[in-house]
């Protein structure tokens, strides 16, 4: 367990346009080079609206499954590929990335996205994961994937669509809410001596 | 770059609905601070006796903060599923001075003139839960100008623009996790979430850790702020001590001599550096049972 307890989040409201997106911030390569796709969905709430103010982050691997921690993200030169981008909705809820293919990270592991959510409204930032829809295999031995029953596994595997790019639609809550992570189980930390810990069911 | 702000400022076509939804809630009923006062309270007490009886102490926000209103739709209702991050999460993506220019920490200084109001330095340093600094990252912060408005063409509140304050402000972490701002003390402002709902001063600060999971956005607040017990964004994280950890503290060390007042927040990311060796990404590869 860590020593130092951990700064809360917030959200991250509704004024952050003007701070957050920047120049290119969606293609992680330029749309239309070889080895592009368009990664698209939409944000929906609990109603079943979509949400015109979120914002979305990934984090991926190149397409050999490789990890690149190159600079440049902010300022694109339009041939490096850092892995990372940012986009926020549009006022349809729609956000789009123009990427490549992650390739998986060790032979026959599951390819996938991650991505962080960020919305006003949503309290703390989420984490979540996108996969590829292709190799099942490696689908059905994902650790993740196979920890979750079949119909909130399907929140979290991207459809391909005719051109070669992927949708994933992210809702966050109701019957098909998509599957948020915890890495750190950050929900509640003991932070005070080992007594306090002890739990005290009545 | 400062011109670069002001033209994505002026582009940006961000929605933010006039009304709030107020789901389970009756629209035509104004809210009053009394009633979200009420609602916090009741929320608080509750906390309050958990603790006694036992429960550990939160750290985060709720994301089921009623009195947020615009939270009511918008959090996840089953609860986060417990995951071991793997490869890429383990990793952070790098930003360097290629992405950010070593001005762009100073938001008094991004435009012609001067900007109206208090010059404050923000200081402090990023680390992970161990401690250890957090070098080499990237900080983004954004905020108010000094009469409490947003540039952002769905803030309506009438309160004054400031041709020189954009209110935007980004850097790179140095090798000990350190970051500053030069900027000015944000106003606060009114929101539509209750009738005379109003946000207590505050920046938001977004940061990244050495791996994804670590990825924060937050909102550092100023001392004393007589706002906080009615504002139901700082109120959703229901612990005080949580609380306490986003409001700098002010500090004379420093305040510079004839030109700003000083304020110090560290922030401290959840967890710490693991690291990923090619055997957890192979599975039962390198770990044969």
């Amino acid at each position: 367990m860590s020593k130092l307890a951990p700064t809360p989040g917030q959200t991250v409201g509704p004024f952050y346009g003007y701070a957050l997106p920047f120049n290119k911030d969606n293609e992680l390569l330029a749309p239309g080079s070889p080895g592009s796709i368009r990664l698209q969905g939409t944000v929906y709430d609990g109603a079943g609206n979509t949400i015109p103010d979120a914002i979305l982050e990934i984090w991926q691997p190149d397409s050999d499954g490789k990890i690149v921690q190159r600079t440049g993200s902010l300022v694109r030169d339009g041939y490096t590929f850092t892995g990372w981008g940012r986009s926020s909705v549009g006022n349809s809820g729609v956000y789009t990335f123009t990427t490549v293919n992650p390739g998986p990270t060790a032979q026959g592991a599951a390819a996938f996205i991650s991505v962080a959510v960020f919305a006003r409204g949503l309290m703390n930032r989420l984490f979540t994961r996108v996969y590829l829809p292709e190799n099942e295999e490696a689908l059905a031995n994902d650790p993740l994937l196979s920890s979750l029953d079949p119909e909130r596994r399907k929140t979290l595997i991207a459809r391909r669509d005719a051109d070669g790019g992927l949708t994933w639609d992210i809702r966050l809550q109701g019957g098909d809410e998509t599957v948020f992570l915890d890495f750190q189980q950050d929900g509640s930390l003991d932070l005070a001596t080992g007594d306090s810990a002890t739990e005290n069911h009545s | 770059m400062p011109q670069e702000y002001t033209a994505q400022a002026l582009e940006t076509e961000e929605l933010v609905p006039p009304a709030e939804p107020h789901a389970a809630h009756d629209a035509k009923k104004v809210e009053t601070q009394a009633d979200l006062s009420a609602e916090i309270n009741g929320i608080k007490d509750r906390y309050t006796q958990s603790l006694k009886d036992g429960k550990a102490a939160e750290t985060m926000p709720r994301l089921d903060y009623a009195p947020y209103r615009s939270s009511i739709l918008r959090h996840p209702t089953k609860s986060l599923h417990h995951a071991d991050p793997e490869t890429i999460e383990l990793y952070s993506p790098a930003f360097g001075h290629q992405d950010v220019h070593a001005l762009e920490s100073d938001l008094t200084i991004q435009h012609n003139g001067e900007p109206q109001g208090e010059r404050i330095i923000v200081a402090g340093r990023v680390l992970d839960g161990d401690g250890r600094p957090v070098a080499g990252q990237l900080v983004e912060i954004w905020q108010a100008n000094a009469s409490g408005r947003y540039i952002h063409k769905r803030d309506q509140h009438p309160a004054p623009l400031d041709p020189n304050f954009t209110g935007v402000g980004r850097c790179i972490t140095g090798d000990d996790g350190s970051y500053s701002f030069t900027t000015i003390k944000p106003g606060a402002y009114p929101w539509k979430n209750h009738l005379n709902a109003w946000r207590p001063a505050h920046i938001h600060f977004s940061m990244f850790g050495s791996e994804f999971t670590q990825r924060i956005v937050t909102q550092m607040y100023f001392p004393g702020d007589q706002l906080f017990p009615l504002d139901p964004i700082y109120q959703s994280i229901v612990d005080q001590d949580a609380r306490d950890r986003l409001v700098a503290q002010y500090d004379h060390e420093l305040t510079s001599p004839e030109w700003a007042l000083g304020y110090k927040w560290d922030i401290i990311l959840t967890g710490s550096k693991r690291t990923w060796t090619e055997n957890e990404a192979y599975g039962d590869a390198g770990d044969e049972e």
